[in-house]
């Protein structure tokens, strides 16, 4: 794997190189055509923010925006907590069934999401909590759970139990370990968690399309309506403001994230 | 008086018995070592005594308060645990002064204290870095500091120089000792290094299987070992199996009347005997400079050098009763320039005092 050779080298590089091309190309194309006055993507390029000036009239999109931005942000909220003090419990107490539970942690990950927009839409119609911001903000929290707990166990992982231990014997109370001692330690992964509930709140579509009442829309659903209706430009503004977000997101995710791994 | 005393200790974890009616009492300013395999008890005695879990039965006092119902953080102990468990987000000032803190004392008295410490345990001048910008030796000092901060009635230590190497841990033994004397504190420290037990303690305890097989000074239990299980843990031994004679003497097969001093039981009983590796001299048959009370001829089989001393493998002239070879293993000094040869006949020759009668 060293690369002893220049060819071999090379190859790697190139290799590396096609796939960022193959990733970012599109986006990158995306980005700029939002800047672009022409209506029908034509080139010449010319410079304008008309799009954006568009955006900034359309109460459609921008209603759909806060409803995204409230719903992933409550989202964050109930998630991360709920997600925080299961994964405390998994990693502090011997819980019958502990590893199967934790197993049955991941297929919400890989289960289709149309199967789960699905079955539940068809569940909380039949227990009477039918469609709307609170069904959606129920859909998105089940959805984010997973990735708390795995995101923030892994934080966990290592130690933390003994720390709050010592912090015991130097004669801190329960709740002045937890304060003092195991709040901050595991901080960093709580912070970066709640981001990953944010982002998975905010990306998402199938779950929001399917439990969103007529009338009531999130982003990436409308951004679908708009798109059947006709391709503008306005659709890459928007997005680019959505990529610009979600990369924010991204860096301030992996840098805490990396700082999770070190102790 | 005793500073920690526990009586009749009993715990369960699940079928298994961690802890099987266990008594010993620590004196104060004594340094005790508990000193067994992994799965003796030892861990859990510790964590007992720091009030981690509650015992099934018995009584621990600390200072002659039972403090059975006192939570850990009441317990006013100190501990130093194995990966030493320092805070990682906080500073070496902050974790030695984090006792201190949780207690409410001012900041300027925490600030002379930790200073204090830092200055005990070599540290002054890295108050300011965060753990792991420190050596696996500064770490534990920082541990140390941390945990005697509050000026506990007992020190606990759990493999306290487990995590450092061979030559950090001598230095490190010889540190943890001058401190613990300078303060005076009671300390129990967990081992299962019996180099590092008999180095420190003014007195071990061996424990296996969730009881306390013996408790001495460290010359006491490793001259006289009353199992066969103390005779092998703590240090090496050989092991003659014999038959009672009289009041004073054991046969032993092949190798006649070994003379044996303390309480045998009546004529005919089976007893096991041992003798430890270093208490053999060991020369080539003939060579007439034995003058000991015991003498065994035997063969070289085996020779391991190991710098300041040699071990050998000595198969014995006379099998056992059921005919099988027996080997003994001899230490010797390395004294001499040659090694004795494999297959050189020699003759083995012990004091009687080094005889050690076994309880079965």
């Amino acid at each position: 794997m060293t690369g002893g050779s220049a060819w071999g080298k090379w190859t790697v590089r190139g290799y590396l190189l096609l796939t960022l091309l193959f990733l970012y190309l599109p986006i990158v194309v995306m980005t700029l055509m939002a800047f672009n006055r022409s209506p029908l993507y034509q080139l010449p390029f010319e410079f304008d923010f008309v799009w954006f000036r568009a955006l900034a009239g359309n109460d459609r999109l921008i209603q759909a925006g806060l409803n995204s931005v409230g719903l992933a942000a409550a989202n964050m909220v109930v998630a991360t907590g709920i997600g925080t003090l299961a994964a405390i419990a998994l990693d502090r107490y011997r819980i019958r069934g502990k590893a199967l539970l934790q197993i049955l942690l991941f297929p919400p990950i890989t289960i289709p999401w149309l199967i789960i927009g699905t079955s539940m839409l068809i569940f909380f119609f039949w227990i009477g909590i039918g469609r709307g911001l609170h069904a959606m903000l129920l859909g998105h929290v089940a959805l984010s759970l997973p990735y708390v707990i795995v995101v923030v166990g892994a934080r966990l992982k290592g130690g933390s139990h003994q720390l709050e231990e010592a912090a015991a014997t130097l004669g801190a109370t329960p709740w002045q370990a937890f304060w003092r001692v195991s709040l901050p330690v595991m901080a960093p992964g709580v912070v970066a968690a709640g981001l990953f509930a944010f982002a998975v709140s905010f990306d998402q579509f199938v779950i929001s399309y399917f439990l969103a009442p007529p009338g009531v829309s999130t982003l990436p659903v409308e951004i679908y309506a708009a798109i059947r209706k006709g391709f503008t430009p306005e659709i890459n503004a928007i997005s680019a403001l959505i990529i610009l977000v979600s990369m924010g997101l991204m860096l301030v995710f992996a840098r805490l994230y990396r700082f999770g791994g070190e102790r | 008086m005793s500073a920690v005393e526990v009586s009749h200790a009993v715990k369960r974890f699940g079928a298994v018995a961690a802890l099987h009616d266990v008594s010993v009492d620590f004196a104060d300013g004594e340094f005790f070592g508990l000193l067994g395999p992994s799965g003796s008890g030892k861990t859990t005695l510790l964590r007992a005594i720091a009030g981690f879990f509650e015992l099934d039965a018995g009584d621990i006092r600390i200072g002659g308060v039972p403090v059975g119902d006192r939570p850990v953080h009441r317990r006013e102990i100190g501990m130093v645990f194995q990966n030493y468990a320092l805070f990682p987000h906080l500073t070496v000032r902050d974790n030695i002064g984090f006792g201190l803190a949780v207690r409410g004392r001012p900041r300027s008295e925490i600030d002379a204290e930790v200073k204090r410490m830092l200055a005990l345990v070599q540290l002054s001048g890295l108050e300011a870095r965060k753990p792991r910008q420190l050596s696996g030796g500064q770490q534990q000092r920082v541990a140390l500091a941390r945990a005697l901060v509050t000026r506990p009635r007992v020190l606990l230590l759990d493999e306290p120089l487990g995590a450092l190497d061979k030559r950090l841990r001598q230095e490190m033994q010889v540190e943890l000792k001058q401190i613990q004397r300078r303060i005076g504190i009671t300390t129990i420290f967990v081992t299962h290094d019996q180099e590092e037990a008999l180095t420190l303690s003014d007195r071990i305890a061996i424990l296996n299987e969730g009881r306390i097989l013996q408790i001495g000074r460290p010359a006491e239990v490793y001259e006289r070992p009353e199992t066969a299980f103390a005779a092998s843990f703590l240090g090496d031994a050989n092991f003659l199996d014999g038959r009672v004679l009289d009041r004073g003497s054991v046969a032993v097969e092949g190798l006649g009347r070994i003379p044996v001093a303390g309480a045998l039981p009546e004529a005919g009983a089976t007893v096991r005997l041992a003798v430890r590796p270093e208490k053999f001299a060991i020369e080539p048959a003939g060579a007439g400079n034995a003058n000991d009370a015991n003498r065994i001829a035997g063969v070289v089989r085996g020779a391991i050098y190991s710098g300041t001393s040699i071990t050998y493998r000595v198969e014995l002239r006379a099998p056992a009763a059921g005919g099988e070879a027996r080997t003994l293993t001899v230490f010797r000094q390395n004294l001499a320039a040659e090694p004795l040869a494999i297959g050189t006949a020699v003759e083995l020759s012990w004091s009687s005092a080094n005889t050690i009668l076994l309880r079965s």
